[in-house]
């Protein structure tokens, strides 16, 4: 019955004279999400709203999860659209929706039509009242309440005639590209892909780095962050993901530094290689799943150690959610499933038994020292051999 | 250079099962139900797979059924016979080495109300047959022993333990999951008193997804999948026919040239425990010498966790597996491993190599020289 969606933006709207660059970033993106559907879409900006129109069949229930996972969109109204043939036949093609729509007659209701049209006969409001009326004679149970009405029927006159009453909650947020691009710190586990799932939900591009140590970690273990990568997708749009082999280095950590420190130490190589391939790629920030205490290298002064190496901005957005508060979201966002997978991957291979979680900056400088021979070319040919895949 | 060395996982189709299987999908592609000539046609695809495989086991054609694969006849032996046989008795004894396709639907049993004794082994991995004789009940229906053990290659003394159970239960019927020794021993059911055995198209150069289970007519079983009554309505659904063309072919080839073919494992086998054990730190387990399976070595590189030890020859060309293919998906240790008690340090550690046919001295010796050199390495970064 829905032929179209009218798709209404929240704090787009309140962004002034680049307006109309968030609104292009949320065309952008919703002509993204809607290539994977059944179905032929054309994405329209006409007097400040954005229309979805279809051509031909299409499925509905499909196009309207993926309208769901597009940032910026605030409510997402499907629309039944009807030809212009008179008003007995509008009044005709509004009592057919009432009744289609609504099962239970027993409610109160508003009309609000909008004339587009300016050449359609009658005023706004006189065509409010016609129909009003025509509802309230064909269906007794029902009636009006033009302050909080259980239904809001809005019929606007334009070519043709469009008729909605339904709102379906958006994601919120802000369209992807309007803020800037940052890169994730992907890892196998259910933090991570969150942490970029809500970074990108404020408008921000996507990037992402994972770190390989074949042969400690497996092809597998890199298919799952791959898969994970496809998750965050659905909402971000296409990730680049670079794939960084990184056992050398971490064998380097292993044999000249003290076991307690290597995840801290590792960890702080791990920032400063994803802030190198972050600034040729034009990231402005890195994204990490990091929420305090978690683990020994998520203490506060762990963190600290690890945020002391790079310039950028690290945005932590879980940094104060429990466990079961970013498990809920990654449940919602698909992507608990396949983190939960058990490979093992390259913080896990040499953790010590009992690492710092309380490391001095002083003294992990000084242990970095006795890297100093080779660390450098190291990371360098870390960063300049990482594999790029694009994800979508 | 590269060395499969993983042939108790799946091994590489022979040329002769691609062409019938090709054949079977595109020239006479038939429904054996259909009642037309190419229906007739490709009926006798599946008479002559069954008699291919009927002969190498000197049984009838008839017993033959074709399954999906080693797991769902060994599903369909030990269910089947559990639910046809309740009101005789509701005991069961099977090994603690078993495969899960045969562990899982034992633990199932249980929880419908069966009993399960689950044998014990020594270090090498073979049951006591006093221990056997002993667990025997006027109550018990059924009892299943693997013929070789796919993590370990130990070969458990069927012919006796057939003998033993009909001495002292002729109404207890015996299962044998013979997925990894079909194909390398001349197995006869009706010597052995062996009254249902299970074995697997892909492990013997046949195609994935087809099996069989041998059923003597005279093992009152349930059918498991109900439906058309395809297969005497013992087990319904369309006939696989390009799955069974290949298998039968598949049996016929590998007995055509068995004794030769274990000829050449069996030597590749010493060889390479020989070399291996040469080395540091390497512990060679099961059971030493010709008992062995001929193409399984199942050994510990102390201080190298199998994962990392098989990426690493994964890198070089060299494909292995940590333990049993079957269980990567779980965490746990091998109950096998555990049943012959190898310490959880060398559990850890375990790496299978297994050989086929066409395995040659040159990539045995290459892999050794590949250990030699990466064996070090990786112990030094081994985990503190």
């Amino acid at each position: 019955m829905f032929k179209a969606f009218l798709v209404k933006y929240a704090e787009i709207g309140i962004k002034g004279k680049n307006r109309y660059m968030f609104e292009d970033a949320l065309i952008r993106q919703m002509e993204y999400v809607l290539r994977g559907v059944e179905g032929t879409f054309h994405v329209s900006k006409e007097q400040g709203r954005i229309y979805v129109q279809t051509e031909g069949e299409f499925d509905y229930d499909e196009a309207l999860e993926a309208l769901k996972r597009v940032f910026g969109i605030a409510f997402i109204c499907p629309v039944v659209i009807k030809e212009d043939e008179g008003f007995e036949r509008l009044a005709r093609d509004v009592l057919e929706y009432v009744d289609q729509m609504y099962e239970d007659k027993q409610k109160t209701f508003k009309v609000h039509v909008r004339r587009a049209k300016k050449t359609y006969p009658g005023t706004s409001m006189e065509l409010n009242a016609k129909l009003g009326e025509r509802i309230l004679d064909t269906y007794p149970g029902m009636c009006v309440d033009v302050h909080e009405p259980d239904i809001l029927l809005t019929i606007e006159i334009r070519e043709k005639i469009y008729i909605y009453s339904e709102s379906i909650p958006g994601p919120g947020g802000m369209p992807i590209g309007t803020n800037g691009k940052a890169m994730l710190l992907l890892s196998g586990g259910i933090d991570s892909p969150v942490a970029g799932y809500m970074i990108a939900k404020r408008g921000v591009k996507i990037d992402a780095v994972y770190f390989h140590a074949p042969p400690y970690t497996s092809e597998r273990a890199k298919q799952k962050v791959v898969d994970l990568a496809k998750l965050v997708a659905r909402y971000s749009g296409p990730i680049n993901l670079h794939v960084v082999n990184f056992t050398d280095i971490q064998l380097y950590i292993y044999e000249k530094c003290p076991h307690e420190e290597l995840t801290i130490i590792m960890r702080r190589y791990m920032m400063k290689i994803a802030e190198a391939i972050g600034k040729k790629t034009g990231c402005l920030g890195l994204i990490t799943g990091e929420s305090i205490g978690q683990v020994a290298s998520q203490t506060v002064q762990s963190l600290a150690a690890t945020n002391e190496v790079c310039t950028m901005p690290v945005f932590r957005p879980v940094i104060g959610f429990d466990k079961q508060e970013i498990v809920d979201i990654s449940l919602k966002i698909n992507t608990y499933e396949t983190s939960i997978q058990p490979y093992e991957d390259c913080c896990t291979i040499f953790v010590a038994k009992h690492p710092v979680t309380k490391p001095n900056i002083n003294a992990i400088k000084k242990s970095e020292m006795k890297l100093e021979e080779k660390i450098d070319e190291m990371l360098e040919t870390a960063i300049n051999t990482a594999e790029v895949i694009r994800v979508e | 250079m590269e060395a499969y060395l993983d042939n108790s996982a799946t091994t590489i189709c022979y040329e002769e099962v691609r062409d019938v299987v090709v054949k079977t999908m595109m020239e006479d592609y038939g429904n054996p139900s259909s009642m037309h000539m190419k229906g007739v046609e490709s009926e006798k695809y599946m008479k002559e797979a069954a008699s291919q495989i009927a002969r190498t086991l000197k049984v009838g054609e008839k017993e033959i059924y074709f399954t999906s694969g080693g797991t769902e006849s060994n599903n369909w032996a030990l269910i089947g016979t559990a639910l046809a046989n309740q009101r005789t008795g509701k005991h069961i004894i099977t090994t603690k080495i078993e495969h899960p396709a045969v562990s899982a639907p034992c633990e199932f049993l249980e929880s419908q109300g069966f009993t399960v004794t689950r044998l014990g082994v020594d270090q090498e991995g073979k049951i006591s047959l006093q221990e056997l004789e002993e667990a025997i009940t006027p109550e018990t229906i059924l009892i299943s022993v693997m013929y070789v053990n796919n993590e370990i290659g130990t070969v458990q003394s069927i012919a006796e333990i057939g003998e033993l159970i009909k001495k002292k239960n002729p109404k207890t019927y015996f299962h044998v999951d013979a997925i990894q020794a079909y194909g390398k021993y001349r197995i006869l059911p009706k010597k052995m008193k062996i009254d249902m055995l299970s074995a697997s198209g892909h492990k013997i150069h046949g195609p994935k997804g087809i099996g069989f289970l041998y059923i003597s007519d005279k093992v009152k079983i349930f059918p498991y999948i109900y439906g058309g009554g395809q297969q005497k309505g013992m087990r319904s659904g369309t006939d696989n026919v390009s799955g069974a063309a290949g298998l039968g072919k598949a049996a016929e080839i590998v007995y055509r040239n068995m004794e030769k073919n274990v000829a050449s494992m069996t030597e590749l086998r010493q060889y390479f425990v020989k070399e291996l054990e040469k080395l540091e730190q390497v512990v060679v387990h099961g059971p030493k010498g010709e008992t062995c399976a001929p193409h399984i070595v199942s050994a510990a590189f102390v201080g190298v966790r199998s994962e990392v030890l098989l990426h690493t020859l994964e890198d070089r060309g060299i494909y292995v597996s940590a333990g049993s293919a079957c269980s990567t998906h779980k965490r746990s240790g091998s109950p096998t491993l555990t049943a012959v008690g190898i310490p959880k340090e060398q559990m850890e550690s375990t790496v299978r190599f297994s050989f086929c046919e066409t395995t040659t001295k040159e990539e045995l010796q290459y892999t050794l020289e590949v250990l030699k050199e990466v064996l070090p390495l990786l112990r030094r970064y081994a985990r503190r």
